[in-house]
Formats: C-alpha cells, structure tokens, sequence
C-alpha cells in the first residue's frame, strides 16, 4: 500500500482489485506509524495556514484516527455514502484538521485541498460540516451531541439487520456535557453493541488541566457505573488501539468504551501538554520547528 | 388532535418498517404509546432526556429512518435548542419534531410547562418547516405530509379538545394558507386553537357590518406569502391570532411581510412581553386576551385605521 498521495491506497485494497467493493486499508504497522507522522505535519501545516484551528486536540487524537481509517474501517473513499460502511463520528468536532487530513489521504477528496481549511467557500468548515465535505458523518462543534448521533446510528444499523459498526470519538473536556451521560446511560439501556466510543484522554481542556477545570475521575468507573465495557489504551498505540477495537467486537449486550490515554499536542515539543494549542495555530516559525520536529 | 397524532403515527407504522419513534418519558401525554404498543422495537424512550432524544432521532435519519420524536413544546426546543439546531436544522436531516402541549392551554402546569417560545425558536432555524394544525383533522394530515416529505418539521399540538374546523373532505396543502371564511372589510390570519375563536370573532362582527375573512395559516414556516399580500391587498386591514408570545411567532411572520409588499394596518393577538401563570385553559386564554373578543376588537380598530389613514 502507497501512502504516498490521495487515492493511491485505494489500488491495493485487501480485497481484490474492484475500487467499489468493500475494503478496509489493511495498512502495516509501519506505514500506519508513518502515515500518523504524515497527519500530524497536515495538521500544521493546514491551522499555521488557515491562522487558527485547533491542532491540540488533532494531534493528540492521530493514532486512533489512524488505526480506524487506515485498518479497522470498513469504508469507500469514493462512495462515502455507501449503506454498510462502518461509521466514523466524530464528536470532538474541533479535531475536524485530523479528520480532513485523514480523509484526503485515503481518497475522499484531493490532498490539495487541505490548505483550503476555514477559507470561505471551502469544503473543509471550521468545525465538520456534514452537508459540505465527502466522508464527514455529523456536523459537530457544538461539544456533547455525538454520542446521542452515534446511537442512532447504531440502532439504525440494528434495525435494518445492518453489520456495521459505529465509531465516535469524544473528547475528555467534552465529557464535561450532562448530555453525553444521557448517551451514555441510553446506550447501555439500549444495549448498542455495535457501538464503539472512544475517548481522547489528553487531560486538557481549554482552561486548563481536566482535574482544575472540572475534574472527571474515576473516569473509568463512571462509565463502568453507567454499564460500558471499559478498556484503556495507550492512544498512541496503534497496536493496543487496533486489540481493543477487535475485543470490543466481542462484546454483546453493551457498548464498549477505549478510554485512550493520550497527550495533548503530541508529536510537537512546544505544543505537548500546553493548553495554549488548544485552539491557536501555530505561527510561521512555530510550523517551521514543528515540521523539522516531525520529519 | 394529540390522539389523532397518536393513530396517525400508528397507521405510518404499520405502512412502513422506516418509522420509528421516540419519546422523553411522555408518551402517554403525546400519545406515542399508541406505536410503542404496537411497535416496541421500532419506539425509543430516551427517559426525560430530550437532547439526547434529539441527538438519536439526528441519528436514525441520518442512516435512512424517519424518525418522529415527540415531548412537551415547551422541553422540545427550550430544552435542547442547540441540539436541534446543529444535529437536526443544520444538516437538514429527516427528522419530525412533534410537539404537543404547545402554548398556554395546557392549563394548570403553569409558567414551566408553557411553550409560548416555540415558534420563534423553531422560525429562527433555517430549513425547518413548521406546522400548526387547528384540529384534528389537519393533524392527521399534516402528520402524513410531513412524513412523505423529506426534511426537518416542527409540528406542534395543543392539549385540549379542540373543536372541528374542517370537514373529513379537507385536504391540506403544505405552505398554503386556508381561507375558511370569505370577507372585504379585515382579516384575521389565526393558527391553532384561536383558528376557531377567529371564525367566533368574524360570526360577531358580521352582525356589526364588518365582513371579517379568516384566514388559517397553518404552515407557519415557509409561509404563504401570496396569500398574506391579497389580504392584505383586498380587505386592507390584518389581525394575527396565534396562543405564542408575540414575539417570533405568527405575528412577526405577517408584520414582515405586511411591512415589505403592502402596508396596511395590523394588530396582534398573541401572549404579551411576559410568563404566565397557573389556571384553566380558558380562564389563561380569557387572561391573556386570546379569546374571540379580544379578536373583535382588535379588527375593529384596525377598520378603523383603515378609514382614517384612508382620509
């Protein structure tokens, strides 16, 4: 598999020749590890053009963005409406430089593109707009509605006798939302298996440190309480990511929740842990060190 | 008209597996249950958590469903405003939003359980088409309409009886105004329950010489402009009737357009700048001027604009 430019993944699918058919992008460890590098310099280079952005909470999400789009997805690039493919949400709708740049490379839409990010008139909005850009699911931005989206989805697919599964990736600040424990309860009444929520547990939110702003924990146990399977992860590994996504398969009668631990910024020393990149981008200089720093 | 949404949405089920239907923990008031009796598998209740409801209606007709989802007026949109905003109105997905217990004659509940916002939240959402029905048979086939149609609705029900309008023969038309009385002298453009205290208000004034049209609006959203501007055009004087806050609703609606193609004079019958109370239907109605004579006189005084500006 080339992950060279857009549209090149799409040639070596694992299942056969036919471009339409049903595929997921078996990618290799390794060229996932460098397509995770080749996300997180899109991401930089898109905000450090657009001059704002939110590249904290991209980066820290690009390993589990990777492992779905790039191994787990079952998904056609070039029918991004196709009826069984496995649903991405996502919820953190402010990771939408991620999502775009992800999108691209697997083929939606022209790499070329990307450098369109919160221009007027382009494809790619501030925040996922679901009406404009092939591949996006749900306009989000409006923190805390996903997981309820995401349910419906599920049930959808339930009812339709449908195999596919949803994804939705929350943000940890996010869970801030009373909305997303209506969700949460909701789905484990509903018994949504074919569900997947996962967590970008970077520990930031914009004002700060989770525990300073409005401490979260026991994380874990609050979803347990709320009848999720849990599973923590190191989010920046894909193997760990990839195991837990096929152990959630595995999981009937409840949905599964991936806490993945993550650090916000990742990959861009001066970023790391620095609440400031929550949703500033970085300046001329900035995207030239953080470039150098991700060759 | 709630029991006749009920059975409606009973029949859609039966006509179709893509029917579902929700609800926030008040299904026996909305009368969802009538589905949910028949259609467990295909009815959701979310509890009393509407954004969430909201959120998995967002999700089942953005994979093919039609989802009706339905709770109070005053929870469906005060409640959960930005949920229907962004996961409904701004992609523009399949989702129907049926509201019962809209305005003030839900009675005793008081303040909280009164929707008098509704309207003005639901207006101000682009591509959302909103339905007011005066009975139970423009319920039953506003309900059809809105399901057949692809898009979001707001439908919004009132609690009481309410007298019949129609005969069985109606047929309603999306985004068409309904003349249910002819008339030179005014007319009252009335939505809902004060659809039938209107044709009270012109059946009085006829006696006085003043020869009042009636003019039912049920589509609030997008409204019937052309039919705003002949009234306004051939009896020179309009009177909105509408049980919302004066503010966004109805009046609002027809004062823009009045303002924009053919000024003439206007009144408003409508919930003035303020919460209201705890009381019987009719002793709020009375309360708040929402009754036929309240409608009299506020033609009266615009015929009396009428002439006056005229000299």
């Amino acid at each position: 598999m080339s992950l060279s430019k857009s549209g090149d993944a799409l040639s070596k699918t694992s299942a056969g020749t036919n471009q339409a058919e049903a595929f997921s992008l078996s990618a290799s460890m390794m060229e996932m590890e460098a397509m995770a590098k080749k996300l997180r310099r899109h991401i930089i280079t898109m905000t450090g053009k657009a001059g704002s952005g939110h590249p904290g909470g991209s980066l820290s999400a690009v390993e589990i963005v990777t492992a779905l789009y790039f191994k787990l997805l079952r998904h056609k690039p070039l029918d991004p409406k196709w009826s069984d493919r496995d649903r991405f949400i996502l919820s953190k709708g402010h990771a939408a430089p991620l999502l775009y740049a992800t999108l691209a490379e697997c083929g939606y839409f022209p790499v070329d593109e990307l450098t369109t990010l919160r221009q007027l008139d382009s494809r790619l909005q501030g925040h996922t707009d679901r009406t404009v850009t092939p591949g996006v699911e749900m306009s989000a931005g409006a923190l805390g509605q996903g997981l309820s989206f995401a349910i419906g989805v599920a049930l959808a697919g339930r009812l339709n006798l449908q195999s596919y599964r949803v994804y939705v990736l929350l943000g940890d600040g996010e869970c801030d939302e009373g909305q997303v424990w209506e969700a949460a309860m909701a789905a484990a009444h509903f018994k949504v298996d074919n569900l997947v929520a996962i967590v970008d547990n970077n520990r930031q939110q914009i004002d700060g440190w989770n525990r300073d702003v409005m401490n979260l924990d026991p994380f874990n146990k609050k979803w347990q309480a709320f009848g999720w399977h849990v599973i923590e992860v190191d989010g920046h590994d894909l193997a760990q990511l990839i195991d837990a996504s096929d152990q959630a398969k595995l999981i009937k009668g409840q949905p599964t929740v991936i806490i993945a631990h993550t650090i916000k910024g990742k990959g861009v020393s001066f970023m790391e842990n620095n609440p400031d990149f929550h949703g500033k981008a970085p300046d001329a200089k900035q995207v030239e060190i953080a470039l150098r720093e991700l060759d | 008209m709630r029991e006749t949404y009920g059975q409606t949405l009973l029949e859609l089920g039966r006509e179709s597996t893509d029917i579902v239907a929700l609800d926030a923990d008040l299904s026996r008031s909305t009368m969802t249950q009538l589905f949910a009796r028949e259609f467990p598998g295909r009815f959701f209740d979310c509890g009393i958590a509407e954004q969430n409801m909201v959120g998995i209606a967002a999700g089942l007709a953005a994979s093919g469903k039609v989802p009706f989802a339905s709770t109070f007026a005053v929870f469906a949109l005060g409640r959960c405003f930005d949920q229907v905003r962004m996961s409904i109105a701004q992609p523009g997905l399949n989702v129907k939003l049926v509201a019962s217990h809209g305005g003030i004659s839900v009675g005793e509940d008081g303040t909280s359980h009164h929707a008098i916002e509704d309207l003005a939240l639901i207006g101000s959402l682009p591509g959302f088409t909103v339905i007011i029905p005066a009975d139970a048979i423009e319920t039953a086939q506003a309900v059809r309409v809105a399901a057949a149609s692809y898009g979001p609705f707001y439908i919004r029900l009132c609690r009481p009886r309410t007298p019949l309008v129609y005969n069985h023969d109606y047929s309603f038309n999306l985004g068409k105004a309904v003349t249910i009385r002819q008339g030179e002298s005014a007319t009252v453009i009335a939505i809902g329950l004060m659809v039938a205290e209107a044709l009270k208000a012109a059946e009085n004034l006829e006696r006085e010489g003043i020869n009042c049209r009636v003019l039912n609006m049920p589509t609030l959203k997008p409204i019937d402009e052309v039919a705003i501007i002949n009234a306004a055009a051939e009896t020179g004087a309009i009177v909105t009737a509408e049980e919302h806050l004066e503010h966004g609703g109805l009046g609002s609606e027809v004062a823009q357009r009045i303002a924009r193609h053919y000024p003439v004079p206007m009144e408003f019958i409508a919930v003035k700048d303020t919460y209201t109370k705890s009381g019987k239907p009719g002793e709020l109605l009375q309360r708040c001027g929402l009754t036929a004579k309240y409608i009299e006189q506020a033609v009266r005084s615009t015929v009396k604009r009428k002439v006056t500006q005229a000299v």
